[in-house]
């Protein structure tokens, strides 16, 4: 194996592009030492991106965004109080995955690449509108979050490929959003399902809104129709109703020793009413 | 298949070494340094036996190549002790707090990282930052008080300094 620690991107795309045999990137390497040390993944080449400038900051954009490097970790996300104030919910999807010892090295943009339909940051930065920079042999490109994944352990980019950065939108006025997760236990589990959700008010009316769900299809999914099904209202029951039905329409699961096809419909239904409200009452400023 | 040379730090101490590329930070630890006190439990991260810190942050030492852990500063469970044993070190001993002992350096480095950011912790806290710390024998009750304990000694001590 061929360990590698180039200082730019461009450099890092260049490295994999030429790579002829089994590849892996490596930021926080809490996937990849895993799939090493289980012989599932024997890489030629590994790619250490950490070594490359601005991969462990948080920067706030022009417009009032952030700019999240491709190393930080979810302990230094956790820690960074402008970035929770604004999005919560993708923080608190994030803080879920692993254990402390984990947060110290796993990244949002690994857990996004390994491409778990269960990974627990992504639907929180689906539902906030999240871009990632792709950065490739013949340039950078952006694209959404969702873009991103194409199926249980697969992504859509390409050879040479890799994520430079991952930019949330400015959260603006009046907005909220949060996950949730379901699993058996309080702690160190894979999501059985889970459901984020974004939203702004016009005083006490949704007027826009995202929904993500997690572990209920072979990606994670953004849901038109659960959007569609509180845009306009003030998230009544009547709304709660329709999203819980649009979130149970949605869910395509599996079966399998998590949870069963049944029982992941109507677990998708209530996280999503569950996420919504707590994102309503932070839109309103109610709660944190 | 050539070494990578690394340089790091641990416990204080400037410490080189010839690493395997494949070759995690734990096994650098054991192998190469004979710095035995970290342990391997499961090797992926879910049993905490191999926690060590890395400029600063609790991690576990099977998920970190040794070629990663170049230039930066590590502390294992051997550099805690000073002159005498650490107050969590006592305080395990004194609730008897372990039984085997596989898992206790893991757990005291982790307590002692939590201790660092958080000096007055609730249970709930204390349980759920150790949570990636699996201990099979004590039903980790008395885990709890023993950082609670130790945690109360210190605030204590640190009140007589100040």
């Amino acid at each position: 194996m061929r360990y590698h620690t180039p200082t730019s991107f461009t450099d890092a795309a260049a490295i994999a592009a030429r790579a002829t045999g089994t590849l892996r990137f490596l930021a926080g390497g809490t996937d990849v030492l895993v799939q090493m040390r289980a012989g599932m993944v024997q890489p030629d080449d590994l790619i250490d991106l950490k070594h490359i400038p601005g991969v462990d900051k948080i920067e706030q954009t022009p417009d009032g965004g952030w700019k999240i490097g491709i190393a930080v970790p979810g302990i230094v996300l956790g820690g960074h109080a402008a970035l929770v104030r604004d999005w919560p919910g993708v923080v608190e999807g994030m803080n879920l995955v692993g254990s402390t010892q984990v947060q110290g090295r796993a990244t949002l943009a690994g857990n996004l690449c390994n491409g778990s339909p269960a990974a627990d940051s992504v639907p929180g930065l689906i539902a906030a509108g999240a871009m990632v920079t792709v950065t490739g042999p013949s340039g950078s490109r952006d694209i959404p979050v969702e873009a991103v994944p194409a199926g249980p352990g697969k992504t859509n980019l390409a050879k040479g490929e890799v994520i430079s950065s991952i930019t949330l939108p400015p959260r603006g006025k009046n907005g909220g959003d949060a996950y949730l997760r379901f699993i058996p236990r309080t702690e160190m589990d894979i999501a059985v399902v889970g459901c984020a959700v974004s939203l702004r008010l016009d005083g006490d009316k949704i007027v826009e809104a995202r929904v993500a769900l997690g572990a209920v299809a072979p990606t994670v999914l953004l849901s038109e129709a659960c959007a569609k099904a509180i845009i306009g209202t003030t998230l009544d029951d009547a709304a709660l109703a329709a999203l819980t039905k649009a979130a149970e329409g949605a869910a395509k699961p599996i079966s399998d020793k998590r949870g069963t096809k049944e029982f992941r419909i109507e677990v998708a239904g209530v996280l999503a009413r569950r996420a919504a409200k707590i994102a309503y009452d932070r839109a309103k400023g109610l709660t944190k | 298949m050539s070494k990578i040379h690394v340089t790091t730090t641990v416990n204080g101490d400037p410490v080189e070494f010839l690493a395997d590329p494949r070759e995690t930070l734990l096994d650098a630890l054991r192998n190469h340094l004979d710095l035995t006190g970290t342990k391997e439990g499961c090797g992926t991260g879910d049993c905490g036996a191999c926690s060590v810190t890395v400029d600063g942050t609790l991690v576990c030492s099977c998920l970190m190549l040794a070629a990663e852990a170049n230039g930066k500063r590590v502390e294992t469970i051997e550099g805690m002790a000073k002159e005498e044993l650490h107050p969590l070190q006592r305080k395990f001993i004194e609730h008897a707090a372990l039984q085997c002992g596989y898992c206790t350096p893991g757990i005291l480095v982790a307590a002692k990282a939590l201790l660092e950011r958080n000096p007055d912790p609730t249970d709930t806290e204390v349980r759920y930052w150790l949570a990636g710390n699996l201990c099979r024998c004590t039903g980790y009750d008395k885990i709890i008080r023993a950082v609670q304990d130790a945690a109360a000694e210190m605030r204590q001590e640190h009140r007589g300094a100040a």
